[in-house]
């Protein structure tokens, strides 16, 4: 499985990238917090820890930690507009419910 | 599902709890919000697309308003009731606002509550301030839907010569709106931010800002990290329009049009100009092409050769203020590492080529000039909301112009000069200039020139209860305060016994951004009456200071210590120095208080000899007087 990244993430990813001017890659991850349990983590990777896993997708790195794997794999991340409003969004197949704005899930 | 953005290392929000922070350029054409999304600074557009939201409300009877584009487009129509250029009454008194009054289709109305005018529309009388928190709102609105959240804090910037009053009345449009102001940022800082800029390599930096109606430049010197605006300049009547209009006269010279076309055929004139502009900036020639009043066609063509020619005049006009500007900063050109180029009228390739000749330098123009402002806003927004790891980058502003009070004579102490860095807090000690004084006024000013009647008068407050002690031996320490925000606070403290008086000096009119130009070209202008004049006042308080004193030893101790000949003599020296006083020639009351002190001399000297031995023999005046 794995995780995978559409390709309108992945060119966000490298514009985004681009104009900060370091990173290797997109760290994803998992944190216990928020009303539902868990919350998504999305960020700029610099490091590449040794018990990171790596997965590539349309020419960028995603990083995950193994823990955080066990609650994404299978994940797609996929960016999408709602009306003026953008971002990036998990389209994660182990989430048994999440909090009404879907920030924080529950497994 | 919620919409995410990438967050620097380590720095994830909790859910629900991001913090989502937004740059505001409020401009007086038009304004514009940006943010920063997944460490990418730009500004957000409507749903149309849009970037800039002109800054233009308009009032329908029910109070209900319109804001933006659709509002500009019905200026024509409903003029009274459409605001534009409201930036222009901001923190701004009846007075100020009256003088630009006369070109202006509102109509203002005073209210006994406040100093602030208001402008009477269908949906009520509304304040400056009221119509700034229209805009905001409207900005605000944008943010929030394209953030999905509300925002925790915005950066709103103003121009880096907005006193006080503009400061305050800016900060207080965006409470109207429901915004928390994380901080007002100057505008030419917010340029240099977004070229990131602060985190380049220390040294000086020029922000040439030539907008539609208006020529800012300032000058900021990098150091350790940290930005200090130097000096600012500029010229409030300086700007693209003027380069449309001379396009449009040359285009009347050509086409044979007579000076007094009609109002309708010059708008066209105008536009047709602009868009030749415009033209040029790309191409390196423009076709005109109009219609004329009798209905056949003119054709012709403008080339950048021609253009360049014809708006050479006002490029060179806008390097004079560069030169004061680095003249006030204390800098050569050579200095000037880098020009950030702001305003859309720096497009104009000429002002590029003649701005990069004046500074030696290329000009920085990879950021849309329009929006640089906005943008650097933005992310000085998300360092202050707490996004970014290293939020060390602080920044600093200067005093547009000096900060003083008055003292005796109607003249003014500077007690913090203009360009110092703020936040400031400056202390001077004053004194009492009467025995027995137990009051003080304190009269706060601002301004260059060397008397209170040629600056503006910013607050005054009174110290009471300061204990009776002779002329002179009062402390009163009297402190001047300018937070990061460019808002003054006075204190005065009588040291002795602690008391303390103090005001804040909120909006109660402001400055037009042509008086401060005026201000600052007048106290150059007027340098060397100015120190005549300062000489003359501190030179008749000085001979008031000892007629009085004079009056007061005559009045004690004449009769006992001077033959009457010596004291007619004193008295008519005394008469001649008090007509002298009126007669405003510095040297002569020079003379004759000089004149008056030599005779006193022996008087004094007497004096002091006789209370010597007063307190040396323990003897009672009474005995002395047989």
């Amino acid at each position: 499985m794995g995780i995978t990244m559409t390709e309108a993430a992945a060119e966000r990813v490298k514009t985004f990238l681009a104009n900060r001017g370091k990173g290797i890659g997109l760290r994803l991850g998992v944190k216990t917090s928020g009303c539902s349990g868990m919350a998504y983590v999305i960020e700029f990777a610099d490091v590449v820890d040794d018990d990171d896993e790596i997965f590539e997708g349309y020419g960028v790195k995603v990083i995950v930690d193994k823990k955080s794997l066990v609650y994404l794999d299978g994940t797609e991340l996929d960016f999408a507009r709602e009306g003026l409003n953008e971002g990036f969004q998990f389209n994660n197949p182990n989430v048994k419910d999440a909090c009404g704005c879907g920030e924080s899930f529950n497994i | 599902m919620a919409l995410l953005q990438i967050s620097e290392p380590g720095q994830s929000d909790a859910p629900h709890q991001h913090r989502l922070a937004a740059g505001i350029d409020l401009g007086t054409t038009n304004s514009l919000v940006a943010t920063v999304r997944s460490g990418m600074a730009e500004t957000l557009p409507d749903e149309q697309g849009n970037h800039l939201l002109p800054s233009v409300v308009r009032y329908l009877e029910g109070g209900e308003t319109v804001v933006g584009e659709v509002a500009k487009g019905q200026a024509a129509l409903d003029p009274l009731n459409t605001v534009a250029s409201v930036k222009r009454f901001m923190g701004r008194g009846v007075a100020d606002v009256k003088s630009l009054g006369s070109r202006l289709p509102y109509e203002f109305v005073e209210s006994e509550a406040s100093a602030m005018p208001r402008l009477r529309t269908a949906g009520g009388d509304v304040s400056p301030v009221e119509v700034s928190a229209q805009i905001l709102k409207t900005l605000r609105e944008r943010a929030e839907k394209s953030l999905g959240g509300d925002l925790t804090g915005v950066v709103i910037t103003v121009p880096a010569y907005f006193d006080d009053a503009q400061r305050q009345a800016s900060k207080d449009a965006a409470k109207l709106a429901g915004l928390n102001v994380l901080r007002l940022l100057s505008e030419p800082t917010a340029a240099a931010v977004a070229y990131g800029l602060d985190r380049g390599s220390e040294g000086v930096i020029g922000v040439y800002d030539l907008g539609g109606g208006t020529f800012d430049i300032s000058i900021l010197r990098l150091n350790k990290g940290v930005f200090e605006v130097l000096a600012t300049a500029g010229d409030s009547a300086l700007g693209g329009d003027d380069m449309d209009r001379l396009v449009a006269e040359w285009i009347m010279k050509q086409a044979g049009i007579a000076d007094d076309a009609d109002h309708k055929q010059l708008r066209r004139l105008m536009r047709d100009a602009c868009a030749a502009k415009e033209t040029l900036t790309q191409n390196e020639t423009a076709g005109i092409r109009l219609e004329l009043a009798d209905g056949t066609h003119w054709e012709g063509q403008l080339d950048r050769g021609q253009f360049n020619k014809i708006i050479d005049p006002l490029v060179r006009k806008t390097l004079a203020p560069c030169r004061r500007a680095l003249r006030d900063a204390g800098v050569g050109p050579e200095e000037i590492k880098g020009v950030v180029m702001v305003g859309g009228s720096t497009r104009v390739p000429r002002v590029r080529e003649k701005v990069g000749e004046f500074f030696n330098t290329e000009p920085l123009v990879d950021i849309d000039p329009d929006r640089v402002v906005a943008i650097g806003a933005a992310m000085q927004a998300d360092v202050l909301a707490g996004n970014k790891p290293d939020d060390e980058m602080l920044l600093l502003d200067v005093t547009p112009l000096s900060l003083g009070l008055e003292t005796m004579g109607g003249l003014v102490e500077k007690v913090i000069p203009r360009n110092t860095t703020i936040p400031v807090a400056r202390a001077q000690d004053f004194t009492t200039y009467k025995d027995g004084q137990t009051a003080m006024a304190v009269h706060v000013v601002q301004g260059e020139r060397e008397l209170v009647s040629d600056c503006r008068s910013l607050a005054r407050f009174e110290l009471r209860g300061i204990p009776p002690l002779a002329a002179g031996a009062a402390r009163i320490r009297v402190t001047f305060q300018v937070d990061a925000d460019g808002l003054l606070s006075v204190t005065a403290r009588e040291q002795t016994t602690g008391l303390e008086s103090s005001i804040q000096v909120k909006p109660s009119y402001g400055l037009t951004d042509s008086e401060i130009e005026e201000m600052l070209r007048d106290s150059m202008d007027h340098a060397r009456e100015d120190m005549d004049a300062r000489n003359l006042r501190e030179q008749q308080v000085e001979a008031e200071r000892i007629l009085e004193a004079l009056e007061h030893a005559l009045e004690v101790d004449g009769e006992r210590l001077l033959s009457s000949g010596e004291r007619e003599a004193l008295e008519r020296s005394m008469d001649v120095v008090r007509e002298t006083i009126g007669e405003n020639d510095y040297s002569l009351l020079k003379r004759r208080t000089d004149e008056l002190n030599r005779l006193s001399v022996e008087f004094a000297a007497r004096r002091m000899n006789a209370s010597i031995q007063e307190a040396l023999s323990g003897q009672s005046v009474d005995e002395f007087e047989k």
